[in-house]
């Protein structure tokens, strides 16, 4: 079994986020750089698939040098070998494009199973399965809370409101992965020294038999024409229960024609 | 004037639209005359074309195959494509659910055209509005490429009445193979609940790890009742067991976006703000003055969540 996890580096979604004025795309280079938690999910799943069933896990990312730090962590927890597309011409690209770069780089690599994560927390689109679905002919099973592989058969719970659907499609697929699938294990200090020296591949566009054309900030399908902070509440009324906070709490609720 | 085709978003079986198409049938009004489209099994359309008509849609188009329910989402895709095609409309309004943002993205991909997710407004020029970051920036986006294509985050856009045609025309299908990957087995409801759906709720009350306990949720659920509001959590209180998962809202959860929002027992952490930040009034109720929730807070209680909120309970109760 052939997996491919998807792993993007994402600003910390607990830190401050910015937009970079000079463009309007996402301020990476300085923001506080981490793996898209989601994604460690995804990582979790490929490995514990590998190990009932054995093959091979291999990471895949596009983004810039740094996002090395993303692909070691993935590493560390053990998957085998990782691929990483990195080229000046893919900055400030939308998500269509990204799937553009994302596909041509799977078709030059043998897989039976591409896991992604349910959403990245900076975009927070939760689109690329069904992107890559579109543009490999590949079936999506997405929003999985369990995935079970049986044979040459995907089999997902696909989370609801709610409940669940399942949903069935022959190999190979891609499937997302929610938080509520597993637990993430913690790189052990073993994993951590692997990893220095398990195979990363760089790959530029060049590679994949892409045209710059084809990506980038000036190419995109979508542009981002102004953005601005969220203009600050003004100052709410605080009160302190003194036997009186339910009274003043519904008092208010009144004031605002809610009861 | 130009066409907009609006994806209507369904309730299940005999249920009526979801709010959710109400607004993106207003939203749409902005750039044209809306139109809607009703994917679904057969006998799909008929309980819900008056209620389309009613909030501007001057056409319902129909498509109704046993292959698109029974399918995940590219079959419905296909169809929007075709009906693109063939109806040149000035953009596409999708509601902003998980399904409907996948449709949208297949539905660029096969159009070639661009497609902005989440967004809370659009504008006559097409300039889309959208909440980036957890709500912390505002940003205004616009589609270059193709027909524009949105998705519209619920609770968004207030829905109002335009009463049109509604005249009924019928799209043949054929899905194709390759859109008939994904076989939906089952679908499976685990919670049956008679509370609103969160995302579409106009009050939400929501509790955090302060409820201390699965069972005092329950003081959680009545403050709710008393206002027909919808249940939220935190992660916190997700991750211990007092609530289950489909009902967290933040970064990994739900994002909401009501006309109130209680928050009671919640710090107000920036993942949690992330999906509650844009909801119109919010309150909380808890007992450290200095957590952070304050910040947001249009009206706030510091004081014991297990004495405020049963007695809060009770007043509202009793004004009914
Ligand atoms: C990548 C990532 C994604 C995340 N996604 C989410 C998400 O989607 N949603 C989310 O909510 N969080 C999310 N988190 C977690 C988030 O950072 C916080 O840990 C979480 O929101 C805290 O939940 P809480 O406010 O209930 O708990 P706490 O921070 O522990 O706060 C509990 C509050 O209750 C108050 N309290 C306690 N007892 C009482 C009482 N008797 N009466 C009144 N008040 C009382 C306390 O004063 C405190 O302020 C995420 C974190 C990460 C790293
Ligand atoms: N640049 C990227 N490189 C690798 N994987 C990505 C990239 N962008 C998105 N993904 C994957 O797609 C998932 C969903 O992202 P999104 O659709 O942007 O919310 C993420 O959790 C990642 O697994």
């Amino acid at each position: 079994m052939n997996i491919v996890v998807l792993v993007k580096q994402v600003p910390d979604s607990g830190s401050e986020r910015k937009l970079d004025p000079a463009d309007n795309t996402v301020a990476r280079a300085s923001a506080d750089n981490v793996i898209n938690e989601m994604d460690e999910y995804a990582i979790e799943e490929a490995l514990t698939i590998k190990e009932a069933q054995g093959g091979e896990v291999t990471v895949l990312t596009v983004g810039p040098d740094g996002a090395t730090d993303a692909i070691r962590k993935a590493l560390s927890m053990g998957a085998d070998k990782a691929v990483h597309v990195s080229d000046e011409a893919i900055h400030g690209s939308d998500a269509s494009q990204i799937s553009a770069v994302l596909a041509a780089a799977l078709q030059q690599m043998e897989y039976d199973l591409v896991v992604c994560g349910a959403e990245a927390t900076d975009s927070q689109m939760s689109v690329m399965p069904a992107l890559l679905s579109e543009r490999l002919g590949i079936p999506q099973l997405s929003g999985a809370r369990k995935v079970t592989i049986d044979g040459g058969t995907a089999k997902v719970e696909r989370q609801t409101d709610g409940g669940y659907w399942a949903l069935e499609a022959p190999l190979p697929a891609i499937v997302s992965t929610w938080d509520t699938i597993n637990e993430p294990r913690y790189p052990s200090f073993k994993g951590i020294m692997a990893a220095k020296k398990k195979p990363v591949e760089t790959k530029t566009l060049a590679d994949l038999g892409l045209d710059a054309s084809a990506v980038g900030l000036a190419n995109a399908a979508t542009q981002v024409l102004d953005f601005a902070g969220r203009p600050p509440k003004g100052e709410g009324v605080k009160v302190t229960d003194e036997g009186d906070g339910a009274q003043k709490f519904v008092d208010f609720l009144a004031s605002q024609k809610i009861v | 004037m130009a066409e907009v085709l609006v994806l209507a978003e369904l309730n299940p079986a005999g249920g009526g639209v979801r709010k959710t198409t109400l607004e993106a049938l207003t939203a749409a009004r902005a750039l044209g005359e809306p139109s809607a489209v009703v994917l679904g099994a057969p006998g799909t359309a008929a309980g819900v074309r008056d209620q389309l008509a009613e909030y501007g849609a001057a056409t319902v188009y129909v498509a109704e195959s046993a292959d698109i329910d029974d399918y995940l989402v590219a079959p419905k895709a296909e169809v929007l494509a075709q009906l693109v095609s063939e109806k040149s409309p000035a953009a596409v309004v999708i509601p902003s659910s998980p399904e409907g943002k996948e449709i949208a993205a297949r539905l660029a991909v096969k159009t070639g055209s661009g497609f902005l997710t989440d967004v809370t407004e659009i504008a006559a020029d097409g300039t889309a509005t959208q909440a980036a970051f957890a709500g912390a920036t505002i940003v205004h986006s616009k589609v270059t490429t193709g027909t524009p294509i949105f998705t519209l985050r619920g609770n968004s856009v207030t829905p109002e009445a335009a009463p049109a045609a509604g005249a009924e025309q019928s799209v043949s299908v054929s899905i194709s193979d390759a859109a008939k990957q994904v076989r939906v087995v089952e679908r499976v409801v685990e919670q049956k609940s008679n509370r609103p759906e969160l995302t579409e709720a106009s009050i939400v009350v929501s509790g955090g790890r302060g409820v201390a306990s699965a069972e005092n949720f329950s003081i959680i659920e009545a403050l709710a009742d008393s206002l027909g509001a919808a249940v939220g959590a935190s992660r916190a209180a997700v991750d211990s067991g007092f609530y289950p998962h489909s009902f967290q809202v933040g970064q990994t959860g739900k994002t909401v976006s009501p006309n109130l929002y209680v928050a009671v027992g919640i710090s107000g952490a920036i993942q949690h703000r992330a999906g509650m930040q844009t909801s119109k009034t919010i309150v909380a109720i808890n007992k450290d003055p200095e957590a952070p929730i304050f910040e947001l807070a249009d009206f706030g209680v510091i004081g014991d969540l297990n004495t405020v909120v049963p007695a809060a309970t009770e007043q509202i109760n009793a004004r009914k």
